[in-house]
């Protein structure tokens, strides 16, 4: 299984090396370093809000509400910036981080104590955490010149080359990384989707479980909330309309599987740099942004026929081939 | 927890608990809805008005008719997110149509051949190569709004035969709306498909047990498809009532209709795990979202805010059966 896994995100990151390469002939100095940087820190938030999103599906449920709760959290952090200019950037964050947790929990309550289908959940709650934005600004905007320098600086800081953001990034990917793979929480997420009953005779509370993948989405979604309005130096109720999709985009892209159970750290960030990496050629390649919409989708698509061929769900052909015998048997 | 295996409905009581069990469901949201209608009597002077409520209908017409297709979906336990996107590329394709000079009848063939092509296209990826639906129909949401996108970019299509302008505006009765006969003609039609056929008692069997289903000899897959292929006929329909109405089309048309369509379902009491539901429910849950917002609209409580009180109405009603489910058992989890 490992082996398999491993080959997948090896394929992977060659198609999206062909890519690149495809396009720097194209565009000589898109494989430059500097251009790679300037994808990968593009891409930052997406991989960041794909790992929150690989996290809540590992344990197969599915997080709609990423988005809406990112514009609420970026919002209301950015207002605070606005009103009070004097807190520090650390105690903003740490707000972004907790009103996203919160968003995520309440998500996870009605998921494990309700036992309401996540897609439901999240649907709805989807609507009313951005309804909340806009209740929230009075669908107002908070622009660049309302926000202190530190707010809409730090995260285009450079360091070595890649700024914070793309930091903020590579620091994420490596938490996440060793939480999934080193802790029992991690190991928890694998089993309560691969299979929960099982999981629960290992002593595991696939419920709890569950509820604290939606937190650490959540989390993650505020943290995206604040680096978001920073990075575009704007807040508005609309910021990131349908960035939930593409965030399950990613994370199928990069081979998790929507049953649960299956996926990998490392197949998720190279499913959000493939999007990142389509993203940017386009206007370099001289194709229409609009195409870029219809792109992801086709990707999706075929994502999931590979994604599909790698699985081999083995209970349903098993039953295929029991049924195909006694059928055989009853006509002979 | 999660909900055990033996926890399941054993198929010999289905006919009289869960018949009782729903018809509740419905008469709690029926009075959900004459709650609404009598709070927006006394909030508005303005609602008590044959021609104000005809316009009110227009909020859900268009998207019951297609919520009734995928009631029959999700009862068979699949869902389809491309719902919105193939009235976009399904009014696209009408508009470079009226462009070209072709006449209303042609532009309406085009319309409900787009929307079956791209059902028949979900249909083949779900149940031919037996793909997870959510994350299909997330895909082809993107590919089909996405070539809407390739087609139009900023642009718009507008220029509509005049004739046209009859599905989405007409009136075939005093305030009768076209559209609103045709949700009425749709209703009956689908209330009788999905119980009072075969092909619907095959819908339920395989949202409760796919693999039972297949054991007992109904073709599954086959059955699927159709199913995809109606959810794609209906959302072509309904293009063509929608592009009648607005007089345009733009890439961004029916923007987010996918999660007002499955609210609807789910607020109509179909089990989004599949296998229960009745076109009913759906009928009423319709009339609670068109109320809803027609009444906060009166009130000029802005759009946004109206999604809310929707969002809250689809959580609220999905918990509290629970809630007073648990406090009666008495066995707090």
């Amino acid at each position: 299984m490992t082996r398999i896994l491993k080959s997948r995100e090896i394929l992977l990151f060659g198609i999206i090396a062909i890519l690149v390469a495809g396009f720097s002939s194209r565009a000589p100095g898109f494989a430059e370093p500097k251009n790679l940087a300037g994808i990968f820190n593009d891409t930052s938030i997406l991989i960041i809000l794909a790992l929150g999103q690989m996290a809540v599906i590992l344990t197969k449920s599915i997080d709609l509400s990423v988005a809406a709760n990112l514009a609420f959290t970026g919002m209301a952090v950015a207002m605070l910036n606005a009103a009070h200019p004097d807190l520090p950037l650390a105690v903003l964050i740490i707000i972004a981080l907790g009103i996203g947790a919160i968003l995520g929990a309440i998500n996870g309550l009605l998921v494990w104590k309700l036992g309401i289908p996540p897609i439901v959940v999240t649907l709805g709650t989807l609507t009313i955490y951005r309804g909340m934005a806009f209740v929230l600004s009075g669908g107002s905007w908070v622009n660049a010149h309302q926000m202190t320098p530190v707010f809409l600086n730090t995260p285009r800081t450079l360091f070595l080359g890649l700024p914070i953001l793309g930091w903020t990034a590579v620091a994420i990917v490596i938490i996440v990384y060793i939480m999934m793979n080193r802790t029992f929480f991690g190991r928890a997420l694998y089993a309560s989707g691969g299979n929960p009953t099982a999981a629960i005779y290992a002593g595991i509370d696939v419920g709890r479980t569950r509820f604290f993948a939606f937190v650490l989405s959540g989390a993650l979604a505020g943290l995206c909330g604040y680096l978001w309005v920073s990075r575009y130096a704007v807040a508005y109720v609309d910021i990131a309309a349908g960035f939930e999709l593409d965030s399950i985009a990613a994370t199928v892209i990069g081979g998790v599987s929507t049953l649960g159970g299956i996926g990998s750290v490392i197949g998720t960030v190279l499913g959000a740099l493939f999007l990142g990496v389509i993203k940017n050629a386009l206007p370099v390649i001289d194709i229409s942004p609009f195409w870029q919409m219809a792109i992801s989708g086709a990707v999706i698509i075929l994502a999931v026929i590979f994604n599909a061929r790698a699985e081999k769900r083995r209970g349903r052909i098993i039953l295929r081939d029991k049924a195909a015998k006694t059928y055989q048997e009853a006509t002979a | 927890m999660s909900a055990l295996p033996e926890k399941r409905h054993i198929p010999d009581r289905l006919g009289t608990s869960l018949t009782r069990l729903l018809s509740s469901w419905e008469v709690l949201l029926l009075g959900v809805a004459i709650a609404i209608f009598i709070a927006n009597a006394f909030a508005s002077p303005y609602f008590l008005n044959a021609w104000n409520l005809s316009d009110a209908t227009f909020n859900f017409t268009e998207k019951a008719m297609i919520a009734f297709a995928m009631a029959l979906l999700i009862i068979s336990g699949e869902i389809d997110l491309s719902v919105a996107a193939i009235i976009a590329l399904a009014s696209t394709a009408m508009g470079a149509a009226a462009q070209a000079g072709i006449d209303t009848p042609g532009l309406v063939a085009i319309g409900i051949t787009v929307g079956l092509l791209c059902g028949a296209f979900n249909g083949l990826l779900v149940a031919g190569l037996g793909l997870p639906s959510i994350v299909v129909t997330i895909g082809t949401m993107s590919l089909f709004r996405g070539i809407s996108y390739i087609v139009l970019g900023d642009q718009a299509y507008g220029n509509y035969p005049e004739s046209f302008a009859f599905f989405g505006q007409g009136y075939v009765f005093w305030v009768i709306s076209f559209e609103f006969a045709l949700f009425i003609v749709c209703a009956i039609a689908f209330a009788i498909l999905l119980h009072a056929t075969s092909f619907g008692r095959r819908i339920y069997a395989i949202g409760n047990n796919q693999f039972a289903a297949r054991f007992s000899g109904i073709p599954v897959e086959r059955v699927k498809f159709i199913l995809f292929l109606l959810t794609g006929l209906m959302s072509g329909i309904a293009a063509v009532c929608l592009t009648s109405r607005l007089g345009s089309t733009r890439p961004s048309i029916a923007q987010g209709w996918e999660l007002e369509i499955v609210t609807m379902v789910v607020l109509g009491g179909v089990s989004i795990l599949g296998g229960s539901g009745t076109i009913g429910g759906v009928v009423i849950a319709a009339f609670v979202m068109g109320l809803v917002t027609f009444g906060l609209g009166l009130l000029n409580v802005p759009g946004i805010v109206m999604s809310i009180f929707i969002g809250l109405l689809l959580i609220v009603t999905i918990s509290l059966p629970i809630i007073f489910k648990r406090l009666k058992s008495g066995k707090k989890a």
